[in-house]
């Protein structure tokens, strides 16, 4: 060939969609006069298109399953924190149920007789807990399977388990007043309960963790 | 799509595995397809194409999330297959020729189940051609030429995917399509 060697310059510029309107002109001319350029660059074309034409092909089916078991485990920490933090009360209730429901539906089961929590001033008539009148009680008061009189006054919770709660004009409680009388609600009351111990455990874990 | 797979990057980067799913299931093909056609073998190239979407997981922290993801694992995936391509041993081709049946190859000889029609035969064969003649081709030809007519990318990704100027990408795609030229035109 006795063309300008520029022009398979051109022919390339031209693949790359990147020649100037000059050089094209100039490749244009070359090309309608000279075979032998035509065929280099019918060539060129042909070698692109064959390649171009090869089909195209996918992954096998278990591609991504095989990947996502070869990657490194997660570490047991990470994965347990994170899932702690977008579920927290799901976290407690599931380790409620899984080490405590147990017992304390034994507990239920078993304890249907009366109960009340022990502070010197109460007065206890049957299945009746009385805070008397002009009386404090200090501390939280429960009362399991019985009634509760308020008509002096408690310092603290009052937390009444299947019973019932009758308050006196001139009773008074500081603090909260539940009243429990289904068994879920029960769980329900534990599982709050746990909601807190396991934030403090899990805090707690992980200052500890983070020295190793 | 990008925009889905920036988000699931940073979920990986929170420590979500299963969020990585979702992207090996965006550029599996593209990844797989990459590999095939530098390798010219399909097993290999699965072997390669999970090293890289493992590869590129393990390092995801180092990935800048300002570049598009394609890239970064485009350039993961082309340097695995580099690697493979020079630690290979030349003893063994299934396309190497047996002596004594000229023309024929291993891997023509390889029964197929079924009796395929024969412009079927045909053009599995122009396709088993042209991945020889690709896989005849240097490593660093060959990069350029299937990223830029596979995988089709601009001139401009291909020279960030390599890590190389453009003049030098451009320099090779010339040569690479100079070298099919001449190995393709009598086909
Ligand atoms: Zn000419």
């Amino acid at each position: 060939m006795k063309c300008p060697e520029q022009l398979i310059d051109y022919m390339h510029e031209y693949l790359d969609d990147e020649i100037t309107e000059e050089h094209e002109k100039i490749l244009r001319e070359h090309l309608q006069s000279c075979t032998d350029c035509q065929e280099y660059f019918r060539e060129l074309n042909k070698a692109i298109a064959l390649v171009q034409s090869t089909s195209h092909i996918h992954a096998p089916d278990d591609f991504t399953s095989k990947v996502m078991a070869g990657l490194p485990k997660e570490k047991k920490r990470t994965g347990v924190q994170r899932w702690f933090r977008s579920h927290p009360l799901l976290t407690a209730a599931s380790l409620f149920l899984a080490l405590m429901a147990g017992s304390i539906l034994t507990t239920w089961n078993e304890d249907h007789q009366f109960s009340v929590s022990k502070q010197p001033n109460l007065i206890v008539e049957n299945d009746t807990v009385i805070v008397p009148e002009g009386e404090v009680v200090k501390g939280d008061v429960v009362v399991r399977n019985g009634k509760v009189k308020i008509e002096g006054e408690v310092q603290g919770n009052v937390t009444v388990i299947n019973g019932e709660k009758y308050m006196a004009s001139a009773g008074n409680v500081t603090g909260e007043i539940t009243e429990v009388n289904e068994v879920f609600e029960w769980i329900w009351y534990h599982i709050k309960k746990t909601v807190k111990n396991t934030a403090n455990l899990f805090d707690h874990d992980e200052k500890e963790q983070s020295f190793q | 799509m990008e925009t889905i797979v920036k988000h699931r990057i940073k979920q990986v980067i929170k420590g979500d595995q299963n969020a990585y799913g979702e992207i090996v299931e965006v550029y599996k093909d593209k990844v797989f397809q990459l590999c095939y056609r530098m390798l010219g073998n399909r097993h290999e190239a699965e072997d390669i194409a999970q090293e890289a979407f493992i590869r590129a997981y393990i390092n995801i922290n180092s990935f800048n999330q300002n570049l598009k993801f394609s890239t970064w694992l485009y350039r993961i995936a082309t340097n695995l297959c580099i690697d493979r391509i020079r630690k290979k041993k030349p003893d063994y081709f299934l396309d190497a020729e047996v002596p004594g049946t000229e023309g024929l190859t291993m891997y023509s000889q390889v029964p197929s189940e079924t009796p395929l029609p024969e412009d079927e035969v045909e053009s599995l064969e122009l396709q088993d051609t042209i991945q020889k003649e690709i896989s005849k081709l240097p490593d660093k030809y060959r990069s350029v030429i299937v990223l830029k007519y596979i995988e089709e990318l601009s001139l401009n990704e291909i020279s960030e995917i390599l890590d190389l100027p453009l003049g030098t990408v451009k320099t090779r795609i010339h040569r690479g399509r100079e070298a099919l030229r001449q190995q393709l035109r009598h086909v």
